[in-house]
Order: structure tokens, then sequence, then C-alpha cells
């Protein structure tokens, strides 16, 4: 099947986040959507896949224009998308989540949908038990699953969003080999990432959005450089890679054990010395994320030892942690990080701590316009968090942090930032190193890590490598070590 | 022109719920072959027809208000204590007990009525500290926690009137035996009413304002209330501050039981909360959770509290008939809110 | 078996009709991820209404009927102002509740003490004379045979046909199942609707069968509502598992009735009571395993007491539908 987009209009309110977009894609094709976030990529397929509506133009299937309403109307089209966040039913059976909006009689019969299931996975190798609970999958497992049923409700055209991120590099090997095979069948592919290796390394053909616009389209063999300037409008590089003389050991980690309902990691050993940064690269669910809620105190470890400038912390509570010099700020800004209703100001005064009953109203205004134009926060002391864009929360967290900090924990630092506020947020992170804070952070952005850690700890199913030195470790032997080989 | 998101607009849709309100009620009463306006003038003249009314409504008013108080710093912390009605039962049953226990000593009777009220308090905090600790540390959700206390006091009220409570003789519905006059908070000359309990409600109304407007404590009840993990995160031991929460709640709704029994019935009897706290919720609901609004609604909600106590023996109707009208209220309030929410939201669009 | 307790054990399937009704409603609301917390108010609303129907007109049918009307319809409002109006579902459901109770005690007013009509026992030919078994199960009227059959139809329905499964759906993940081609706040409508009217049949079966009759506030019916929405968390959203919590619930209740002559210094409203902490206690064993201090506390256990007291926690445990009170809109 032919897809064409044709003269694709859609702003929300003043952004004109799809600015006349015509694009064409033949059956069989792989076609590459690059783009950093807010370019205008998701919006354009979310057009072509129902979840919402073009202000103007049209889309073109074979040649004939139709209307897609709703994600369903998009999937009775031949279209279907596969989201970065995993849109299915986890704590439901995998033969269950493949009829969830399956048309048929009112009682399934699950035993022919699981023969069905099976079939397909063998033309690709795929290995999943219909009856196991998708909450047991793994990120690229549940990804697997989703493209084996648009494929069963007869998708020719398939969408990925940012299909690369939280999977191992086994798991990409195979998605990609999948792909492959998927458009020699004549399927359309539409592959959106801002990723350059991968968009190089898989598609066709390549289309470059920028700021809503699509600025240009490329074919194989790609120049790198090109597509950057016309990702970016000017060719940015990462800041200068510093080291700093890192002095005595801050954070000990002696055979620490921890276990939840999910992973249990066995006598994990780092020791940190301050002003280092120490990265955690693992995909997503590898025992990163307890490992680091157990150096912040939200997690009580079942075994081994954790101390801070020689002081042990073990089994006491979140608060000794803070009040030790340690401070957690997590991925989820608006869950766990800010709190919606409450002014910018007022988040500078509950992270203050208490002076007195009654708060000084106007010496905490002070203080905080102080702090936005300091951390560049646009928006006012009595703006609410939730009006601030990702960019500008991430700021104010920042802000709110205590000084000084013997220890700084981050989830995922940079996530859905545009490349300038990265780079602005990792300059401020190396000030907080110049004091002597240590950081330990998690990312699954593997040039993140492998740029801005000292060593780096890779976790794979629970399994805790040894510390790597970041100067000496290659993008390969990281994705290697994620993928589970080496351990 | 008038302008959407103008309080002009706001304040029309919640006047426009009130007229909704008043309809829906006329036709209930219509339902129950019952004469409207007789019944709406019944109310009012019940109420504010006379400076004895009035005072009953006042009395009426500081348990409510009291409880409302308490409520406001719950649900800023983001908890609906449904317990209130229970935490005001103990408040009652421990103030009985204290006075029960040094009516016949020789302490001077101001000094009893003072441990009368801070026993109150102190049957109060103790009941909410359960509804608390089961929310904080057992995941009981704070609704059926606080219901399930709720009977359990109004069967230990009964219990306590028929049983090693009751009146000489037989035990009966109309409760103990009523205490000594000295041992009633000093009333107002031939009214019901008393400054005291008057000053109590005020005071306590103005110390929550406080409280949620210009203090660590209440930002942080706020934070609590809005998003509980990210409070935690960023410091705040928000389990300590829930406990709080309940106990300051659980004080003033004892503090309502204290006055239910010192200043209202000087004994204790079945329902001896009144219904206050659940009345309380609807308040601090009606108000969206505004400290400034709660004294004269819940004076209104007292009103007609009042007001239709002549129903039954005038009309013959039963005096339900307030609740069914402040439930409308409520109901038509939110509801106007969210349609007024729609069209201003479209208007953006 | 002695006699008297088989017929005192059929009479608690007879008394748990209602409740099973009112639970399974309730269940299949809040699976399609909308709480009704107007149940307790809308079950003496109906139950009152549900009688004077019958009374006036002499039908029992128009007293179910009207029950069901009324239920779906101020479940209506529930699901109204929480998808439309974007309200609070805890405070529009709490609001109901009390004014529902306050309409049905201002309203049932001259239907007070009146005598009503019964709905009449209806023995199953042949399967009534079966020992034992007969007596409890097939002695009954259509009302328990109905929850019966209700127990079954809503367990099939939602664990094993295809709107079931959407059901469930988007009780989990509403996202997910627009994506699959829901109308997910018609859908919601639809069950707030139906479990609403099956809460609204458990009135009329207190004052058409079990406890005929409409007394007031001395009915004795406050409460039960809230009953049935813990008997919901108690059954993890199940409608086997919540049938059986309303046995449990009745069986407790004949317990202390028949319990009470011998323990003549408890006054009767005290064993009344005895259900609600008994309701506090089981949700606390199905909700302790998520609180975060067993965690921590656990995690300074020796490895084998903790593994064990993990296992029996989660055996307890139930877990609501992940997207229960949250507001759904597609983008």
């Amino acid at each position: 099947m032919n897809v064409e987009l044709v003269h694709i209009h859609k702003s929300f309110g003043a952004v004109h986040a799809n600015n006349d977009i015509s694009i064409s894609i033949k059956s069989g094709v792989i076609q590459g959507i690059l783009g950093e976030n807010g370019a205008g990529k998701s919006t354009l397929m979310k057009v072509l896949s129902g979840f919402i509506q073009a202000d103007s133009g049209d889309i073109l299937l074979d040649g004939k224009a139709v209307h897609i309403g709703t994600p369903s109307d998009a999937i009775k089209h031949g279209i279907g998308m596969l989201h970065q966040d995993p849109l299915d039913f986890p704590p439901m059976k995998i033969v269950d989540n493949m009829l969830i909006g399956h048309d048929g009689g009112l009682f399934p019969n699950r035993r022919e949908v699981s023969k069905s299931l099976k079939e397909l996975q063998a033309q690709f190798g795929f290995n999943l038990d219909p009856e196991a609970y998708v909450d047991g999958l793994t990120v690229g497992e549940r990804q697997q699953l989703e493209i084996l049923r648009l494929l069963w409700l007869g998708a020719q055209i398939l969408i990925l969003d940012e299909p690369t991120t939280g999977i191992s590099a086994s798991q990409k090997a195979k998605l990609f080999e999948t792909l492959k095979k998927l458009a020699e069948q004549g399927m359309v592919i539409i592959f959106v990432s801002h990723k350059l290796e991968d968009v190089e390394g898989l598609c066709h053909k390549i289309a470059v959005f920028r700021q809503g616009s699509l600025v240009g389209e490329a074919a194989p063999p790609y120049n790198t450089d090109n597509l950057v300037e016309m990702m970016f409008g000017k060719v940015i590089s990462l800041d200068e890679k510093t080291r700093l003389e890192n002095c005595e050991p801050a954070v000990e980690v002696t055979n620490l054990s921890i276990e939840d309902n999910r992973i249990q990691i066995r006598n994990a050993n780092l020791t940190v010395n301050c002003g280092e940064v120490i990265g955690l690269a693992g995909m997503e669910g590898s025992g990163q994320r307890q490992f680091l809620r157990t150096l912040a105190g939200l997690m009580r470890p079942v075994g081994g030892d954790l101390r801070l400038g020689g002081k042990r912390l073990t089994g006491k509570p979140y608060h000794s942690f803070q009040d030790a010099g340690i401070s957690y700020v997590p991925a989820s800004r608006m869950e766990e990080g800010l709190i919606p209703g409450l002014s910018i100001t007022e988040h500078f005064i509950l992270s203050e701590g208490q002076s007195g009953f009654f708060i000084d109203r106007e010496k905490a205004v002070t203080i905080s316009r102080e702090r936005i134009n300091t951390f560049n926060i646009k928006g006012e002391p009595v703006t609410r968090v939730e009006a601030l864009s990702g960019g500008n929360q991430q700021r104010a967290l920042l802000a709110m942090l205590r000084t000084p900090l013997r220890l700084l924990l981050l989830e995922h630092p940079t996530r859905g930032l545009d490349i300038e506020s990265s780079i602005w947020i990792w300059s401020q992170l190396k000030d907080r190193c110049r004091q002597k804070t240590c950081i330990v952070f998690i990312s699954a952005d593997l040039e993140e890590v492998l740029h801005y850690s000292d060593r780096i700890l890779v976790f794979y199913n629970g399994k805790v490598s040894q510390p790597l030195d970041a100067a000496a470790t290659t993008v390969d032997q990281l994705g290697q070590l994620i993928g589970g080989k080496g351990f | 022109m008038l302008n959407k998101s103008s309080a002009g607009f706001k304040f029309g849709f919640q006047i426009l719920a009130i007229v909704a309100a008043l309809i829906f009620t006329t036709v209930v009463m219509l339902l129950a072959k019952a004469p409207p306006l007789e019944a709406y003038k019944l109310i009012f003249t019940g109420s504010v027809g006379s400076i004895g009314k009035i005072s009953d409504v006042i009395v009426a008013w500081i348990p409510l208000l009291l409880a409302t108080s308490g409520l406001l710093l719950t649900f800023a912390a983001g908890l609906w204590n449904i317990g209130i009605e229970g935490q005001i039962t103990l408040g009652a049953i421990f103030t009985t007990w204290a006075l029960r226990l040094l009516q016949d000593t020789s302490m001077s009777p101001t000094l009893i009525i003072l441990i009368g009220f801070l026993a109150g308090i102190l049957g109060g905090m103790i009941w909410a500290s359960l509804t608390g600790l089961l929310k904080i540390y057992g995941g009981v959700n704070e609704i059926f926690g606080g219901l399930g206390l709720n009977f359990v006091a109004t069967a230990l009220t009964i219990w306590l009137i028929f049983g090693p409570w009751k009146r000489p003789g037989v035990g009966s519905m109309s409760g103990t035996v009523p205490f000594d006059n000295l041992l009633w908070l000093p009333q107002v000359e031939g009214l019901r009413m008393s400054w005291w309990s008057l000053g109590i409600g005020l005071i306590g109304i103005a110390i929550v304002y406080l409280i949620l407007q210009g203090t660590y404590f209440g930002l942080r009840l706020k934070a609590v209330g809005k998003n509980g993990r990210a409070a935690f995160v960023i410091g705040i031991p928000t389990g300590k501050y829930m406990m709080s929460a309940f106990f300051i709640c659980g004080a003033f709704a004892g503090l309502a039981g204290a006055t239910q029994v010192l200043a209202v019935y000087h004994r204790l009897i079945p329902a001896i909360s009144s219904g206050y706290g659940f009345l309380g919720l609807m308040v601090a609901m009606l108000i969206n959770y505004q400290a400034l609004w709660a004294a004269p609604v819940a004076l209104f909600f007292a009103a007609l509290n009042i007001g239709s106590i002549q129903l039954p023996i005038v009309l013959k109707l039963d005096s339900t008939l307030s609740g069914v009208l402040q439930g409308a209220l409520v109901l038509f309030v939110l509801m106007m809110d969210g349609v007024r929410r729609r069209l201003t939201a479209k208007k953006v669009k | 078996m002695d006699n008297n307790t088989l017929v005192g054990l059929a009479g608690i399937l007879a008394s748990a009709a209602p409740v099973v009704f009112a639970a399974i409603g309730e269940t299949i609301t809040e699976r399609a991820g909308i709480t009704n917390l107007s149940i307790n108010g809308l079950i003496l609303l109906t139950a009152m209404a549900g009688f004077a129907t019958s009374v006036t007109t002499g039908s029992l049918l128009l007293g179910f009927l009207v029950g069901a009307l009324i239920g779906a319809f101020v479940s209506l409002i529930v699901a109204f102002s929480s998808i439309a109006l974007k309200q609070s579902q805890v405070a529009v459901g709490f609001v109901l509740a009390l004014m529902c109770r306050d309409l049905s005690y201002f309203l049932g007013n001259p239907y007070m003490g009146l005598s009503g009509p019964r709905v009449p026992s209806l023995p199953i030919p042949v399967l009534a004379d079966i020992p034992v078994v007969g007596v409890l199960f097939f002695r009954q009227d259509i009302l328990v045979y109905s929850s019966y059959i209700l127990i079954a139809v809503a367990y099939i329905f939602v664990f094993k046909t295809r709107p079931g499964l959407m059901l469930q759906g988007i009780g989990e993940q509403p996202a997910t199942a627009y994506v699959r081609g829901a109308n997910v706040n018609r859908l919601r409508y639809i069950y707030t609707i139906i479990g609403g009217a099956l809460v609204g049949m458990a009135g009329p079966m207190y004052s058409l069968s079990v406890k005929v009759g409409w007394k007031g506030t001395i009915t004795g019916l406050d409460g039960i509502g809230w009953i049935a929405l813990a008997i919901t968390i108690f059954g993890g959203w199940n409608p086997l598992r919540a049938a059986f919590g309303a046995y449990l619930f009745v069986l407790l209740q004949w317990l202390g009735l028949v319990l009470q002559p011998s323990l003549p210094n408890i006054p009767s409203q005290v064993l009344q009571v005895a259900p609600f902490p008994l309701m506090i206690l089981t949700l606390l064993l199905v909700n302790i395993g998520n609180s975060e201090w067993v965690d921590r506390t656990l995690a300074g256990l020796p490895e084998e007491v903790r593994r064990f007291i993990a296992k029996v926690l989660r055996a307890m445990r139930t877990t609501p539908p992940a997207a229960l009170g949250i507001p759904f809109e597609n983008e």
C-alpha cells in the first residue's frame, strides 16, 4: 500500500506543530522520520494514526483520500502504530491482550488466537507464551507483542515511535531484522526516531523535521553531518568532556542486596569519590532504578552496607538520608518531583525546610525571583508548576536542590528535553561536582552515559557489572553489556 | 458582553445552582403532596423569626462550624475524614465521662467544664487517630475506616446509655441523666446560646484560616494533599502530616462533641453528633474548601436545620427536607461548576 | 445437620441476595473505572420507592422496575458529573449518598409501617425435594434464584466474553482501550448505569422480600451500601469473590443474632454493628501488603521469614483497576 500525506497543517494554540507537510511513501519502503523532540514528528504520526485530526490536508492510501477519525479507524485502513510506551494491558494475559479490540462473537476462541499467535511468532523467531501476563514482559517483548497483534489485525502500514528506547541490543537487532522482512513483504514501515545511527542503519529514505516543518529528505548513502545540520539548523557539539580531579571516597556501597517483587540484586559494590559522576546503564527494569532508590533511602536493602562519608546509613529512614546530604531527582517530574497546584515560590519554600512558624511571603518571593533568574526558568514566582514546560520543570527541580550536597541521584535527568536544555542542565550538574558533590544518574541514552560519566555501572536482570572507565568504553561495548553479554 | 472567566460569570452560575436546588426541592415537595411555599416560609420563620430562634440557629452553628473547620485541614491533606461523625460522638462520650467522674467531687464547676472540654478534645483525637493509623499504616481507605468507626461509636453510645450509664430504673432513648445546671456552659439570659461557645467556634475557624494561609505547616499539608509522593521525596514526612491533620480535625470534632454535651443537651443522647459531621463535609464541599466562606455557609445550613424542626409538627412533613435541600445545593453547585468550566474551556480553544 | 440450622442457612442465602446484587453492581461499575459512592443512599431510596410503588399499584414487578430505574438514574448523575463535568466522583457520590437517604425518609413518610406485598416463595419442582440441597438452595423466591444467575453471568461476562475483556481494559488502561476502538466514556456511562440498576434492585429486594415494609430510620438498612462497597474491595473486583464476601457478611450477621441469647449483657445494637469492625479488619488484611512500611520492615527480616510473609500478603492482597476514579480524555 502506498501512503501519501498532502499539505498537512496542525496547530496547538500558537504552536504550528505541522506546517504544510507533504510526504509520499511507496509500498515496501522503510521511511525514517528524523528530528529532535518537539520537531513535529509525533504530531504527524498521530494524524496518520487517527489520534488527532489535521487542521487541513489529506491522507491518501493508494491514491484514495481517506478519513481517519480514531485509532481504530486507522487499523481498519491497515495503519498500525507502535507507541513509545507500549499501549497494552499489563495485568492481563497476552492472549487477552490480543483479543481486546478484536472484532468477533461474544465468546472469543482463545485457543485459536493462541494458535495464530504462535504461527505468526514462528515467522519472526519471537517466543512469547500466550498464557503469560504482560507485566512480566520486558519492553522489547511488549513491542514484539504489539507488532504481532497489529500484523494479526492486518496492518499494511506500521508506524514505530522511538522503538529503540529501552530495549536491549539483541532485541534491537531482532526488531530491525523483522522490519526489513516486513518491508520485503510489501509493507510500509515508518520509523520515527531522533537517533541518527538507528535511522541511518535501517531506513531506505529519511525525512528530517525541524520546528514543525519538513526541512529535507535524504537517501543512502547518508551524510551524517548533513543530517545533523538539517535536524538542528546549526551544528551543535556537546560541551568539552571535562574530567575533574576526584578526591577521597565519599560513598561506599558494600555487598548491597536489594529485592522487590520484580527484581533481585545481590552483593553490589561501589565506591564513589567526591566530585565523581557515575552513570547507570541498562535496559529499563534491570535493577538500576531500585539501586538508585536504595542509595536515596527510599528502599531498604535486604543486606549489605551503605556509608556516606564513613557514616553508616543502612536501614535509616529516607529523611536521615536527606539530612546526610543526599538528594534524589525522580524521572517522573509531575508524579514524584513537583506538586501540581502549587507555585514555583511555594516549591522553593517547601524545599528550604522550616524557619519559624509563619511564612515570610515577601522574602520567599524575592528568593524565588533570584533563583528563577539564575536557573533561567521561564515563569513567574506565582506560576503553578504544571503550567511550565518540561525543560523548565526540570530546571525548577534543580533549583530546589539544597546546597551543599554530598550525593545527588538523578533519574533520566534530560529525558524529553531539547538538546540545548540538556547541555545547560549538565553544566549545572558539573558545577555541583566542582563543589565535591557525587552524582549517580540513570539514563537510557548511551551517548549521555558515556559522555558525562567518569565511571559506568551496567545492570542486566539484577546483575551489576564492575565499574567501567567511561573514557575507555565504546558504545558497542556498552550495548553488548546492556544486552547481557559479558556478565 | 459578559466575560466568561469573570467573577460575575462564576457568581451567575452559583445563583443558577441555588435556583436549580430550590426547584428540585420544590418538585420533591410537590411529589410528597406538600405545600412548598408554606414549607419554605416555615423554615424561614423557624430559623430567623424571633430572637429565640436565631439563638437556636447559633447553637447549631457552633458545632457545625467546628466540624467544618477541622475538615478543612483533613481536606487540605487530601483526606476524606468521613469518620468525623464518630469523632464528634467520642468527644461527647469523653466529656460526659469526665463530667460524671467529677460532678460529685468538690472541684469548682468552671474547672470541671474546662476538663470536660479537654476530655472531649482527647476523645475526638483518639478516634481520629484510629482512622489515621488504619489509613497510613494499614492502607485502609479513610472513607471505609472512618465509616466503620462511626457505626462503632454509635453502638458505643447506645451501649453506654442502656448499660453502664443508664438512668435509674431503665435506660431510655432520651439519654443519660442530665447534668446539674452548674455544669452547663453559661448561657445568655433567657436564650439557649452561649457567648463562650460562640467564641470557641469563631476562634476555631480563625485558627484554621491562619494555618492554611500563612504557615509552613499549612503549606506542607497542602503539598501532601496535592501530591503525596512528591511531597515525600521533597522531604515532608507525609505520614506524620496526615496524622497531624487527623489529630487536629479530631480535636475540632471532639470540641464540637463537648459543646453538644456542655452547651446543648447537657447529657449523652443516642444521636449526640446531630449529623453535624456529615453536614460539615457538605459545607466544606460547597465552599470549595475555602476557609473564608466556612462561617457564613455553615450558618445558613444551621438555619435550614433549625427551620425545618417545625415541619413535622405543622405540616406533617419529615424534617429531613432540610437535608434534601442541603444535598441538592451541594450537588447543583458542584455540577454547575463543572458546566461553567466546560464553557470556559471551550472558549479558550 | 438439623433442620433449624438448614433453614437458617437457607435464610442466609435469601438475605444475602440484595447484598450480592449491590456488590456485583458496584463491581461492574468500578471495573469500568468509576467509583459510585452513592449506593448506601441508593439502596434506601430504592427500598422506599420500590415499596411505595408496589403498595400503590399492587404490582411487585413495577416496584423492582422503579428501583432499577432510580438506581440507573442516580448512577447516571455520578457518571455525568465525573465524565462530562470533571467533578470528583467521591464528592458527588457522597453528596448523593446523603441526599438519597434524606429523600427516602422525606418521601417515605406516608408509607411508614404500611403493610405491603411480599415476593412469594417459589420452590423449584424436583430440585426442592433433594435432601439438604433442596432446602438450602431451591425453596427460595425468584430473587434468590436471580442472585445465583447474576453471580454466574457477571463472572462469565467479565472474564470470558469479548465485551467483558474490554470492560477490564477501560478500567485498567483507558488510553489503550481507546486505541483498540473502545468509546471509553460511553462504555463508562453504560456500565455505571447497569451497575446502578443492579444496586437499585437491591433496595426493593429488601423492602419487598427480605425485610418487608418501610419503617423510615429504623428500617435498619442504613449502612448496607457502605458494606457493599467494602465487599467490592474485599472481592478484588471479581464477581465471584464479591459474592463470597456478601455471603460471609450475612453469615456473620446471622451468627450475631444466633449468639445474642447467650450474651444477654450485650445490647442488640452492639451486635448489629459487629460487621463494621470486621469490615475494617478485612480491608486491613487485603490492603496491608501494599504499605511501604511493611516492605521496609520485611527487608530487615531473615530471608525465609521474609519470603513467607510476602507470599501470604500477596495472596490476600487485592489491587484495584489501575484507572479507577481517574477521568479519561482522548487528546
